[in-house]
């Protein structure tokens, strides 16, 4: 009896666990306004900074800025519609490569100059020719099209664009002649100069992270009670101090100002690094642990990979 | 007075007075530092532990700290191995006690100031003490291999022995032992010489954060095989243990160790040629391919011979009988079915990785592979786990309904948790990216359950060790009795041997 009462337990906790839950693009948020304009510019001044885990001061001669939040759905879809007209980027099938294996996938695609190939022990090859920006076609994607103009799910129009590959990130800082922002160049405006107690701040913020410093994995922030603990992207500096239908918000900003640089969406990097062609990724996402949003640390894939937690930002 | 010397000679002068406080240490390390990651985190209880033990944690310094703890279990389990192996192997009494001793002075040392210094503060008293503590571990190594000479002519075999030997007479399971005791000294060596540049132009990382640098350094490279080939030898070292355990001996055996023997010395090599040789995973693939049919020698051995104790009484046994044989003692044949199921979750996945490590792996964010990776070495490493206590709750003396329940849940609780942990880290293949909610939910549920559950047992027994100890003459005062019996045994027959060495001696001189 006791038996079977111990295996029924087990049973029951297993198909409660299996309840579906609902996925990232299933349901849609409220809008939330944060009052973080995704139009503006924060400016990184030249100068030392420590870089890296083991803090190695590494210098940046000359002054840049930085988006200071990552592109918005609205952006990308401005930029869609803008690049569409012009001819910049098309529409329809393309072939997607990585790795080993060669797919077709629907989307937005444009031009990419390849990148320079050394053979080197699992280097991936990435060719000149037309390469996928947007699967538009993917679950996940938060723009629509209709009657070829492209815009925001309203809901999400002020979330991080996601969904989104190395290739379209990088043409759309191209686009208006900027640029992705290098592993320097980003972990500079994310950790700044200030050193405490020998270390560098190994969060945006400071020392420490709390639940309500940035959206990650089980942070209980303002939409995981709708989506579960994987929970989902939030506002571009949602993180601001403020407190949005009683969650409170803890100013997450970085020291020159820039938001979301933890949490909420991983960001493509512009670097290329010989012999590999993986594309960094830095600041952790909705889906990561927090110790996977240390400025330090980082991630990677192919400059053919979109996911529902990869966003980007530009630099000038 | 007495009662208290009583207790401390039986738990560190006797092999299973050593072994529970073993396993006591990397318990409580578990409970402590358990708390400080996954589900716990969530709950709000690494705050709790780290204000309450005053820890202080800073995030620059949290791979650190992790290898730190790595190397303190690793020592633990090291010492549990020893233990085991100094019981069941013939060598002379002091050699045991030696070894024994500097053994538990040396993993004590590393664990408390190991322990101390990373989670603590940075004294470097603590992390020069650490080293000693490490030293000694190293120290007892040789100590043992010394004890263990395979060349010595009072442990060659017969010619009729049924275990392995060579033509000479010397024991191949002995080698067996040794040659993986001097592979893990040479792979300790290894680690060292590294270590000794930390902070002198080597900086502390974490071996799966490397695994997609095209060039990593040689001190880097020699890292990465240290732990590649620790963790195996590890689990070389408790499937000879467990196969003394089993008495396992006959055809098989005189195939299996000549196997092992060879495995061991091709999967060191591949593993810590990886420093300078491009092509040192076809050495450690064809070194591991040796290991593995080694094992599986093992467990068609004991299955075997389960299924034959099982059915002894029966003419001729239905195939549901010999299953019910082969099931009827959890702690007999777990450790063969542990070394199955790790083919599913480590060996496998292993293996399908490098097979498609182009077309899938590398197509994944680094993130996932670095899951997948750690996976299944943190499975491979709970499995060995899972043996030893197995081997351990025989020891002592576990029976009946108690001795089913202990096996059966370490058995299946640990294969859900693993099995679930191993399905989490290739949920890719399963689920989409967006829809992984569901998947994350069960997974993650069911590991922590197979875990906790096997956690609360480890508990009850060892509460119930512990409840035994301040009996007067509990299990504790049996087991000693007995071992010391065992002992003064062995003893008798040593200084029988030597007295006849030595009267043997003198009628030669004296003629």
């Amino acid at each position: 009896m006791k038996q079977t009462l111990f295996i029924l337990t087990l049973i029951a906790l297993t198909v409660a666990a299996c309840v579906p839950a609902p996925s990232v693009g299933a349901i849609t948020p409220p809008y939330v306004d944060t009052g973080i304009d995704p139009e503006s510019w924060a400016l990184i001044p030249a100068g030392e900074f420590p870089y890296g885990q083991h803090d190695h001061m590494t210098n940046v001669d000359y002054d840049y800025e930085m988006m200071v939040t990552d592109v918005t759905n609205e952006q990308y879809a401005s930029f869609l519609n803008a690049a569409l007209a012009d001819g910049t980027v098309s529409k329809g099938e393309v072939d997607v490569e990585a790795g080993e294996q060669v797919w077709q996938e629907v989307g937005i695609y444009g031009y990419y100059p390849g990148d320079s190939f050394d053979g080197y022990k699992h280097e991936e090859e990435i060719k000149a020719g037309d390469k996928l920006f947007l699967p538009t076609q993917a679950e996940g994607v938060r723009l629509t099209e209709t009657n070829g103009i492209f815009s925001s799910i309203p809901e999400y129009a002020n979330h991080p664009v996601t969904m989104v590959t190395w290739f379209g990130a990088n043409a759309y800082c191209e686009y208006y002649g900027w640029h992705l922002p290098t592993e320097i160049e980003w972990e500079k405006a994310a950790r700044g100069t200030e050193m405490v107690n020998g270390y560098g701040f190994p969060f945006p913020w400071g020392g420490h992270i709390e639940r309500n410093n940035a959206n990650y994995y089980s942070s209980s922030d303002l939409f995981e009670k709708m989506f579960g603990k994987l929970g989902n992207t939030t506002p571009v500096g949602l993180y601001n101090g403020k407190t949005y239908d009683g969650y409170e918000t803890l100013d997450s900003a970085s020291p020159f100002g820039l938001y979301d640089m933890a949490g909420n969406v991983w960001q493509w990097m512009g670097d290329d690094y010989p012999d590999q062609h993986y594309r960094m990724l830095r600041g952790g996402s909705f889906y990561s642990y927090a110790v996977d949003l240390r400025v330090w640390k980082n991630n990677s894939a192919g400059p053919q990979y979109y996911s529902p937690q990869v966003g980007f930002r530009c630099a000038r | 007075m007495q009662t208290l010397t009583k207790r401390l000679d039986y738990l560190f002068r006797s092999t299973r007075g050593l072994t529970l406080v073993a396993i006591a240490v990397v318990s409580i390390i578990t409970a402590i530092y358990g708390t400080l990651s996954g589900p716990m985190v969530e709950w709000g209880v690494r705050d709790i532990t780290v204000n309450i033990l005053g820890m202080k944690l800073l995030e620059a310094e949290r791979e650190g700290r992790i290898i730190m703890l790595y190397h303190t279990i690793a020592m633990t389990i090291l010492a549990i191995e020893i233990y085991f192996m100094t019981e069941i192997l013939p060598m002379k009494s002091h050699e045991q006690v030696t070894i024994n001793a500097t053994m538990t002075s040396g993993y004590l040392m590393a664990v408390i100031f190991g322990l101390l210094f990373a989670y603590w503060g940075h004294n470097f008293t603590y992390h020069g003490l650490f080293l000693v503590g490490q030293s000694l571990v190293f120290f007892a190594g040789i100590l043992f291999m010394a004890a263990l000479w395979p060349w010595k002519k009072e442990y060659r075999l017969e010619k009729d022995s049924p275990y392995a030997h060579t033509k000479g007479g010397i024991d191949l399971e002995r080698m067996a032992f040794f040659i993986m005791a001097l592979a893990a000294i040479i792979s300790a060596s290894f680690g060292a010489v590294t270590g000794s540049f930390w902070g002198n132009g080597h900086e502390t990382f974490l071996g799966e954060d490397l695994i997609r640098v095209p060039h990593k350094t040689y001190l880097q490279k020699a890292i990465i095989g240290h732990l590649h080939i620790m963790l195996t030898l590890v689990a070389v070292g408790i499937t000879l243990i467990v196969g003394r355990w089993m008495k396992f001996k006959g055809i098989l055996q005189k195939i299996a160790m000549p196997l092992m023997v060879i495995g061991v010395i091709g999967t060191t090599t591949g593993a810590l040629s990886v420093v300078w040789l491009e092509w040192a995973h076809t050495i450690i693939y064809v070194g591991s391919t040796f290991i593995m049919l080694a094992a599986l020698m093992y467990v068609i051995y004991t299955w075997d011979l389960l299924i034959k104790e099982g059915t002894a009484g029966i003419e001729k046994p239905t195939f549901l009988q010999k299953v019910g044989a082969l099931l009827k003692d959890p702690l007999k044949f777990g450790p063969g079915w542990q070394m199955v199921f790790m083919n599913f979750t480590v060996s496998g996945v292993g293996i399908f990785m490098a097979v498609k490590l182009d077309e899938i792996f590398r197509v994944w964010p680094h993130r996932e592979e670095r899951i997948t990776l750690t996976g299944h070495w943190h499975i491979l490493a709970a499995l060995i786990a899972t043996i030893i206590l197995m081997y351990y709750a025989d020891l002592s003396g576990l029976k009946g309904k108690v001795r089913k329940w202990f096996g059966w849940l370490l058995i299946i609780m640990s294969d859900i948790a693993f099995a679930s942990a191993t399905i989490f880290s290739m949920k890719r293949l399963f689920v989409d990216e967006i829809n992984q909610q569901g998947a994350v939910n069960t997974l993650m549920l069911l590991m922590d359950l197979g875990l906790g559950i096997i956690l609360v047992t480890l508990a009850i027994f060892l509460l119930w060790r512990l409840y035994d100890l301040f009996q007067e003459k509990g299990y504790w005062f049996k087991e000693f009795a007995a071992e010391k019996r065992l002992n003064a045994e062995a003893e008798l027959i040593e200084q029988k041997r030597k007295m006849e060495e030595l009267n043997a001696i003198l009628k030669e001189t004296s003629e």
